[in-house]
């Protein structure tokens, strides 16, 4: 009989061996993302519903029109009225800080690959391997390594969700005109110079889809992470499955549509903005 | 005085530069080289002096390394070998902070698609490079504002850039370089990417800024036109080798090889070549109180010609003589030829250009003579001269084209 190639054994190991000899690191991340989550999770949850809603319908207003503002308030309103508030905030929180994680890291990344070629022929097979690899498979290392909660979701998420903004921040910046960069260069900029006031405020529109997307992917992660108590919305919709009431999961699944749509109405009218103001 | 040196400058693209550079040194083609190393040769052996306040154009067609070698001048591209020395220094092998200084307040590039920010306003992008020196905004709108005047744009500050045509966002593009106030300015093809009118309106400015600034201006050109009109000197390009480096003048009429002469060939050489240059050089004159009938009608003779100019001991030109006349004050004996001298009908300064002598030619059957400011006799050109300039033609040929015509 032909033996089963078996690479699972090989990536266990390694695992493992990171889980045994990295332990305390896990555990300082897991204290200080754990942190920032719960207390983000606490902001949110002490401004009333009502201030929230008309904060978050605002915000929508000024950045998607008048249109978007009112789905909001609507589509909030019904949520808490299906009694999904904490949840809902509990969700949010961990969309955040996952996407603000995946930013902080994918972000130089993204400039990185810009810059260098050489890291971007050897990041591209990586990032297509975070986007493409079936989103459960990240919950199996992240329990072994953070145990069940919020943390392990969000380390599941920052993963899954942070290809998009590298590839569209390496791709805004080598968007940029040849001839701005020697320009700017001939002018006497240096490095960062060039970076920070030409190349990333050229590359923002593009930048800001590259948020959209992260975002629109760290609720869809976010929600799967539930299977590993992340907790929020997707708990909902997790009973609904497990307990098999259909009313429920549809539910927490018209809740999660709701926050999805408003918040990729948000950050694409953000990018929108910038495009406007770059034509104008 | 010498501003920029450029000696034996090499640069070669690809990843076996090296290589590539020994195998040239060794003579080998650029297309065996590229065969065995896949490095291309933009710029081969370039020497080049460019002087202080001069306009410098760099001509050539399109790949043949002109941009390259410019970019090389501030270090856009690092050459693989050789100097670019300004004021002194050699900026190939500047660190990058005396580099930083030197693009900051020695040189300053304007580019073919003007390289301006579409974020920022017109004022702001002008004022961007002082912005990157750290100058504070006040000073730097008042630069920025005195730069928009000096190129006509004011009155544009607060647009943004995309808002404008590409004249002026070109002006915008001049403007920001001028900013810095660089003693050298960069010019990469600056105006090939305006229509003709505009064009030819830019570089009337540029001129008029020159004549008031006094900059080293290299000159990045695919149009020889454009080279003639700009530039003090001009040096053609071809495949990365520097071909030639004259003034328009020697450009055109000692072409040094055949890819420059076909160049030319289509130039309206009735606006750039100058009497000097077909005129011929110490004629047989009359002199004055020195030489009698007898002498000159020898002269004369001698060259087969009917008509001298009378110059006097300080060869000035005072007039002409008739041979008829000559041979009538023979006759009565007269050793004098103050009588018959007349007035001289047209002379022409040696810098006055052909198309300004023609006019002159259908008045006149003689010759037409050249003189300085203060009239002393230079030259003359012959009307053969002129009809070969304009026709294009050589001697043979006319000659052939007269017999053909008698034979009707």
């Amino acid at each position: 009989m032909i033996e089963r190639i078996n690479i699972g054994k090989y990536i266990e190991v390694a695992i493992n061996w990171l889980t045994e000899n990295f332990a305390s690191f896990f555990d300082a991340l897991n204290t200080g993302v754990g942190g920032f989550i719960e207390g983000l999770q606490f902001v949110l949850n002490i401004v009333p519903f009502w201030v929230m809603i008309i904060l978050i319908a605002l915000l929508a207003w000024r950045k998607s029109g008048i249109g978007i503002g009112i789905f909001s308030v609507l589509g909030l309103l019904l949520i808490w009225g299906m009694g999904f508030w904490e949840a809902t905030m509990e969700t949010l929180a961990l969309v955040l800080s996952s996407t603000f994680i995946a930013l902080l890291i994918g972000i130089p990344l993204g400039v990185w690959t810009a810059y260098s070629d050489r890291a971007h022929t050897v990041l591209r097979p990586i990032l297509d391997f975070m986007q493409t690899m079936p989103a459960f498979v990240y919950l199996i290392p992240a329990v072994l390594f953070f145990g069940l909660g919020p943390v392990p979701g969000a380390f599941a998420t920052v993963i899954f969700a942070m290809p998009p903004v590298v590839r569209l921040t390496g791709l805004g910046i080598r968007q940029v005109p040849e001839s701005i960069v020697e320009a700017t260069t001939s002018l006497g900029a240096t490095r960062s110079q060039l970076l920070f006031k030409v190349q990333l405020p050229l590359a923002l529109p593009t930048i800001l889809t590259g948020i959209n997307q992260t975002i629109m992917m760290s609720l869809s992660m976010v929600v799967i992470a539930a299977m590993i108590a992340a907790g929020g919305l997707g708990e909902i919709v997790l009973k609904g499955i497990t307990q098999m009431k259909i009313g429920l999961g549809f539910e927490g699944g018209i809740a999660v549509v709701i926050l999805a749509i408003i918040l990729d109405r948000i950050t694409q009218g953000l990018a929108n903005n910038k495009n406007k103001k770059k034509k104008k | 005085m010498s501003k920029i040196e450029i000696k034996d400058l090499f640069l070669i693209f690809g990843a076996e530069k090296t290589k590539a550079f020994n195998q040239l040194q060794k003579g080998k083609s650029k297309s065996d080289i590229l065969k065995h190393t896949g490095c291309t040769i933009a710029v081969q052996n370039a020497n080049l002096t460019i002087n202080d306040g001069e306009i410098f154009v760099i001509m050539g067609l399109s790949g043949s390394g002109k941009s390259s070698l410019l970019r090389c001048i501030n270090r856009l591209v690092d050459p693989t070998h050789g100097e670019v020395v300004i004021n002194g220094t050699d900026i190939s092998k500047a660190n990058d902070k005396q580099l930083l200084e030197v693009r900051r307040k020695v040189m300053a590039m304007v580019f073919q698609n003007f390289g301006l920010l579409p974020h920022k306003t017109v004022l702001e992008n002008i004022g961007f490079g002082l912005e990157l020196q750290g100058v504070d905004k006040s000073q730097r709108d008042e630069k920025a504002l005195y730069s928009m005047e000096l190129v006509g744009l004011k009155g544009y500050e607060d647009q943004m850039v995309s808002e404008l045509s590409g004249g002026m966002q070109q002006r915008v593009g001049l403007a920001r370089a001028l900013a810095n106030d660089p003693e050298v300015l960069l010019m990469d093809e600056a105006f090939s990417a305006l229509d003709p009118l505009i064009r030819a309106q830019m570089q009337d400015e540029l001129l008029a800024l020159q004549a008031k600034m006094k900059k080293t201006i290299v000159f990045i050109t695919h149009d020889l036109d454009e080279a003639i009109k700009l530039g003090d000197r001009i040096a053609i390009m071809k495949d990365g080798v520097i071909v030639q480096v004259g003034t328009s003048e020697e450009i055109l009429t000692e072409p040094a090889d055949d890819y420059v002469a076909s160049f030319v060939e289509n130039v309206d050489r009735s606006k750039i070549i100058t009497a000097s240059s077909i005129s011929l050089k110490d004629p047989i004159v009359a002199r004055f109180k020195k030489e009698g009938p007898e002498v000159i009608i020898r002269k004369m003779r001698k060259r087969n010609l009917t008509l001298l100019p009378v110059v006097d001991e300080e060869n000035k030109l005072i007039g002409e003589v008739y041979l008829k006349d000559l041979l009538q004050l023979r006759k009565q004996n007269e050793k004098h030829i103050d009588s018959i001298i007349r007035q001289y009908s047209h002379t022409v300064h040696e810098d006055t250009i052909i198309e300004d002598i023609i006019p002159l030619m259908t008045k006149t059957n003689s010759p037409i003579w050249v003189v300085d400011e203060n009239k002393e006799f230079k030259g003359i050109v012959p009307l053969s001269s002129l009809v070969f300039e304009v026709t294009g033609k050589d001697k043979e040929e006319i000659d052939q084209l007269v017999q053909n015509a008698q034979d009707l």
